[in-house]
């Protein structure tokens, strides 16, 4: 699947120095190894730039134009030349190694400061961002980053120290070709530069189509039944012929620039080839003829030498022209990385706290006070954006062991309440007390980790039935799990299952229907065994008579706890202690079921509203 | 599978139209190829004869013809430009080659894509049942890439490599048969242990891809379940999980990448002990056969030298194609396995000249997937033209089946269904469906504007009909009040509705269909109850002659119902009326009851 997000692939941007200061500092991390990397560069360019003085000398001291040809030493050259080639292999098989060392050096080092940024970020991020977004980072653009700058410091290496070592052996030979051979090198650059460049944003712009298309198959698949009962085969299969065709327009115009490419920077380097010759050649005859061109003497070999150095000089130009396109290409990943890393998290625990309770990554339990379960609103308020505000000067005392339930429309303010209690989000102003204390004061660990929270829509993780249960309290033996799962009356289904404990849920939990990883997030709460539940429209995809005995189970389990709950299904909640009536942010009504009923309110109203068809039936009748 | 069977399902046919470019681009192989070759001999003819005034090895008549014309013919400025000239064709050839190689791949690649996504649409929905959408997508997706990457790089560059080395080795062997054999004697060996190479790594490959993929689900699965990590303070835990895997994707990595490093390294250094050898040999000829008849100049070791050079990297490269050879086939093969799936077919008459206006009929209805009927079992009911449906039923007791039966997208495996007294089995199913609006308890919106969601089933409609269908929905306001209103895209480019606003969206796109019978299976489970009243209202309203069925847990909506069917497990356990139902013992009285509608009515408080 592709996660590529190419929102700015229109960019055409300036070179950030600082930005990629800073992402080559992850290569640096390991010194030793970029020196290592630089040392086999170093041979094996150097090693590169001999083989045409090789040519050059073998051509002078054994062909000798000039003189009587010999083949004494031939085959001492022959092993001095093997000599270096093996020594060129060995250094290219450890080069090759090293700088693989080096990219995964980078990419680990990069997704595990990502990965527990993202461990340690809030809800507001989240809410913001989604997992697809942050997959790309996580997953492509970091292996894309580490990828390139590893190797782009490999290439780099080698051209430098290639180019270095031609130029001077073509100027120790003969600086006055060499000048005329090297006239090429500025247009072979700034037209490898330009067109790499150009190739680099039509691919982009194949990678966009690429990713309709990708969604394109996502949608017709996850919509079929959906497309089939609309009777949409056709229109959606021609709708997807016009994705394919501006894919293949994009891709063969990408193609074809990137095929003008390379016989484009082979030609103009054969220029300088044809310059060695015409020059080259001439100035070799009149040094055989006995006289000299403006180049002075010049061997047969020097000429050969040149011809060798001019047709493979365009190699590393390309190649470095490559790496800058590169760099600019991949830029955008590289901020939008790196501003995952910088990212600040609005819910954070003080330095005193994290001092004193330790971090979510190193926890100081032994420190943790006890909960008791007794929450206190005092004076919030609460908006997610400022121009809508939702919790205003919002008070509301929760005594431990209360079971308090939340009623009211989609938007008044339930789930707002629930974030707050839950501390995924804090407080614009005003406190929350948890047993009498700002919950700021404490970490957010210690509130979590005695927080049970059943979600509308239950999330599994992959793994085993009996992995999911055991989630909250991975040391809990088999024994605890089963007893679980039969308090809220999951253990029928997981038994009547293949593998009963040990079968796969598969990822997120596709292989069990709605209801059943209800159940099984029912459980794994009941297992974790916290002080404060919090069950968010948990019951609705249960059907009812299972819901029922849920239902008897919780009462047994919220007993002694301090619990809230949030429901449409108004029988559900009959048996709080307190149930809250919430509109536009703040309680409307309080009080038991009866109580509410008697008073004849908004929850009443609601609750009638159920029985209000039943009695004009019954009056009918 | 067997081989001819290979290629015809999708390959084949998606080669269609694409035949003529893969045929010019072999001719410009070959000329791109010679007009290489010409190049070097250029060099090697200037060495020799205009600057040494040795014969050069080129053939006789053009060398007579060069000869004849004097100081022309010695010129170093006609020789740089013929190489230039030369070097510019073969740029040219290979410029020609990839692009109709790129077209030709392209249209390929375009024709299977077309090919697949057709098929998806005509495959019965049971298929999508079976199959995991992420498999399919990945199917759809990369290994068309990889037959596309097979047909643009490696088919043409094993017949690039071929054509080389059958002119190369003609060239050097009308030269000196020995030096050629010499200069040829580590390919066979190159080409052979590259391709057992590859075809060893391959393994490790797989492992860097499993590794990767381990990574990537455990950063998906965190993320979508981050509340969960939080809410049990697991953060801990997950990030130990995480550092595991990231270490063994790096660990496996970077052993492939030694691998492969051992592999450049050492065939690197073959490669260069040819050219070695080559230039040590060529200087052996050379002084050997001076003042023969027939001497090996320096002009024959240069060419040598760089025919060798440009055979050796593509041959080091043919064992790495061949041994990729074997993924193509691999993809190829998981391509067929869609295009080989059978189509949804007609199973009667497909008449399209049947009014729908009538009468439901369900008698003695049997169901099951892997054609056991032990999804619905002898079901019979009829429901009236103007009646509403109520359906009730735990979950798995068949219901979301049952009405899905009446859309043929499954078929019965036993009894039969009539609507209007035609058998649905002889209605042609485009008929049947048009026929049918259905809202499904998790609907699906396409990934575009609300307003054309909604109007997919009535393109030409006007704004005032979707309005309608709109508030009908109680979907108006809510639409209204998004910034972009009724052009906000939704779905995987766009905003994310939530669970009620997406029913209530697939609610107005079932009205707009106007169809006779509507059928809303669970589909105001995330709507709240009085919205959910609301909806009903507007239905009952406009409802008219057709027949409504409504599945849901709720007994205020399942009052209203001029019939109610109670499914348990797969049988219909009970039927008739509310007031019918409450009397009677059974599930129906039960979930009444649990629901806190009392059998005798009244308030208990």
């Amino acid at each position: 699947m592709s996660f590529d997000n190419e929102a700015e692939f229109d960019r055409e941007e300036k070179m950030d120095a600082k930005l990629w200061k800073r992402l080559f500092g992850y290569a640096m991390r390991n010194r030793a190894l970029f020196v290592r990397i630089l040392v086999s560069m170093l041979i094996v360019a150097i090693i590169d730039a001999l083989y045409p003085i090789l040519t050059r000398f073998a051509i002078d001291r054994f062909v000798r134009p000039d003189a009587e040809p010999t083949a004494d030493g031939i085959w001492l050259f022959f092993a001095v030349y093997a000599a270096l080639v093996i020594v060129q292999g060995f250094c290219t098989t450890r080069f090759i190694g090293r700088s693989g060392e080096m990219e995964m050096a980078i990419s680990y080092a990069i997704r595990q400061e990502a990965y527990l940024k993202l461990q340690t970020l809030s809800f507001s991020f989240y809410d913001k961002t989604s997992a697809g977004y942050l997959m790309a980072r996580m997953v492509s653009d970091v292996a894309r980053l580490s990828d390139m700058i590893a190797w782009s410091i490999t290439d780099f290496l080698w051209c430098g120290f290639y180019m270095l070592f031609c130029f001077g052996a073509m100027f120790w030979f003969n600086w006055k070709l060499a000048l005329i051979v090297l006239a090429v090198i500025p247009p072979l650059a700034v037209v490898s530069l330009y067109i790499q460049r150009r190739i680099l944003r039509y691919q982009r712009v194949a990678r966009k189509h690429n990713s309709r298309i990708t969604s394109a198959f996502n949608e017709g698949i996850m919509g079929a039944m959906t497309t089939k009962t609309l009777v949409r085969e056709e229109q959606n299969a021609k709708e997807f012929e016009t994705v394919t065709e501006d894919m293949r327009k994009a891709s063969i115009k990408a193609s074809v620039l990137s095929a003008t490419f390379f016989p484009l920077v082979i030609s103009l380097g054969a220029v300088g080839t044809s310059l060695a010759l015409i020059f080259g050649g001439a100035g070799v005859q009149a040094t055989l003829g006995g006289t000299e061109t403006f180049l002075g003497v010049i061997t047969a070999g020097t000429l050969v030498s040149f011809i060798n150095y001019a047709s493979s000089l365009f190699d590393p130009i390309q190649q470095l022209a490559g790496i800058f396109a590169d760099m600019q290409s991949a830029q955008a990943s590289a901020e939008r990385v790196l501003s995952l890393l910088d990212t600040e998290s609005e819910v954070r625990d003080t330095p005193e706290t994290e001092a004193k309770y330790g971090t979510s990554m190193d926890p100081k339990r032994e420190n943790w006070e006890p909960i008791a379960g007794d929450i206190t609103f005092d004076h919030v308020d609460f908006y997610y954006k400022e121009s809508e505000p939702l919790l205003r000067d919002f008070n509301l005392h929760i005594r431990a062991g209360e079971t308090v339930a939340l009623v009211g429309e989609t938007g008044a303010g339930k789930s707002t309440i629930v974030n707050l209690i839950c501390r995924f989000y804090e407080p614009r102003s005003g406190r929350i007390l948890i047993d009498g204390t700002d919950y700021r004061e404490r970490s957010q660990l210690w509130l979590q980790s005695s927080l049970g929270y059943v979600l509308q829509s239950p999330h599994l993780f992959s793994g085993t039935i009996l992995d999911n249960i055991r989630f909250g309290r991975p040391d809990a033996d088999e024994e605890s799990v089963r007893h679980a799962a039969q308090m809220v009356h999951a253990d029928t289904f997981i038994e009547r299952q293949q593998k009963g404990y040990d079968t796969e849920v598969g990822e997120g939990g596709v292989r069990l229907s709605t209801g059943q990883k209800q159940l099984i997030s029912f459980a794994r709460v009941i297992l974790a065994n916290p002080q404060i539940f919090v069950l968010d429209e948990a019951t609705s995809s249960i059907d009812t008579e299972t819901e029922q005995l849920i239902q008897s189970a919780i009462t047994e389990v919220l007993k002694d706890r301090t619990s809230i709950v949030v429901a449409h299904r108004l029988s559900t909640i009959r048996n709080a202690d307190r149930i809250l009536v919430i509109r536009n942010g703040a309680i409307v009504e309080e009080g038991d079921h009866e109580t509410l009923l008697k008073k004849g309110g908004y929850y009443h109203d609601l609750y009638m509203h159920q029985y209000e068809e039943d009695a004009m039936q019954e009056a009918l009748k | 599978m067997k081989k001819n069977d290979r290629y015809k399902p999708l390959f084949l046919p998606a080669l269609k139209g694409a035949g003529w470019y893969f045929i010019i681009s072999m001719f410009e192989v070959v000329l791109g190829i010679v007009a290489l070759y010409c190049a070097s001999i250029v060099t090697s003819y200037t060495l020799d004869w205009v600057l040494l005034g040795q014969d050069p090895s080129i053939p006789a008549p053009l060398f007579a013809w060069l000869k004849s014309l004097g100081p022309l013919g010695r010129n170093y400025w006609l020789c740089g430009i013929a190489f230039l000239l030369f070097t510019v064709l073969n740029g040219l050839f290979t410029l020609l080659r990839r692009m109709h190689i790129a077209k030709g791949a392209e249209h390929m690649a375009k024709s299977m894509r077309d090919r697949l996504y057709r098929k998806l649409n005509a495959v019965p929905y049971d298929y999508h049942k079976h199959v995991s959408t992420g498999d399919l997508v990945q199917r759809c997706t990369s290994d068309v890439d990889t037959v596309r990457k097979f047909v643009t790089n490696q088919l043409i560059e094993i017949v690039r490599i071929a054509v080389m080395f059958v002119v190369a080795a003609s060239l050097m062997f009308a030269i000196r048969w020995e030096m050629a054999l010499i200069s040829m004697a580590v390919m066979p060996i190159l080409t052979f242990s590259s391709f057992l190479y590859f075809r060893y790594v391959r393994k490790y490959f797989t492992e860097v891809d499993e590794a990767e993929g381990a990574l990537s689900t455990a950063v998906q699965e965190n993320l979508t379940g981050v509340r969960v990590v939080r809410a049990f303070g697991q953060q801990r835990a997950e990030y130990d999980k995480f550092t595991a895997l990231n270490r063994d994707f790096c660990k496996k990595n970077v052993r492939l990448v030694h691998l492969l490093g051992f592999y450049w390294g050492s065939s690197d250094a073959i490669g260069y002990l040819q050219i070695a050898l080559s230039l040590a040999f060529g200087i052996l000829f050379y002084v050997k056969t001076r003042g023969s008849a027939n001497p090996f100049s320096l002009g024959d070791i240069y060419l040598f030298l760089s025919l060798t050079s440009r055979l050796t990297w593509p041959v080091r490269q043919l064992g790495r194609v061949l041994a990729d050879m074997g993924k193509t086939t691999v993809s190829l093969d998981r391509l067929n396995e869609i295009m080989n799936a059978d189509n949804e077919t007609e199973p009667g008459t497909a008449r399209s000249d049947v009014d729908l206006n009538g009468d439901i009929a369900f008698s003695h209805v049997s169901f099951g997937y892997e054609s056991k009927n032990d999804v619905l079992d002898d079901i019979s009911f009829t429901a009236k033209a103007g009646q509403t449906v109520g359906i009730l039923g735990s979950t798995g007791s068949g219901k979301s089946s049952m009405v899905q039966l009446l859309q043929r997208l499954y078929p019965v495996t036993g009894g039969e269904i009539t609507i209007n007294g035609t058998p649905i089995n002889d209605i042609d199913h485009a008929v049947l469906r048009r026929n049918i609006a259905i809202v499904l308890q998790e609907p699906f919106l396409y990934s575009r504007s609300i307003r054309e969601n909604i109007m997919l089933t009535a393109p030409d409609a006007g704004e005032a009909e979707l309005f309608e269908a709109a508030r009908e929905a109680a979907v108006h306001d809510v639409i209204e009040r998004f910034a972009d209103g009724y052009d906000t895209v939704v779905g995987e480019r766009g905003v994310t509705l939530s669970g009620g606003q997406q029913q209530r969206v697939a609610i107005a796109r079932a009205l707009m269909q106007k169809a006779p019978i509507m059928i809303f299976d669970d589909s105001m489970s995330a709507v709240d109850t009085e919205t959910d009243a609301k909806i009903r209202d507007a239905l009952r309203r406009h409802h008219g002659n057709g027949i409504l069925f409504i599945i849901s847990h709720r007994i205020t909506t399942l009052m209203e119902a001029d019939l109610i069917l109670v499914l348990d497990r797969g049988k219909l356990v009970q039927q008739g009326t509310h007031a019918e139902l409450i009397k009677e013992q059974g599930i129906y009285r039960r979930i009444a009851e649990i629901q806190d509608f009392p059998a005798k009515g009244g308030e208990e408080a």
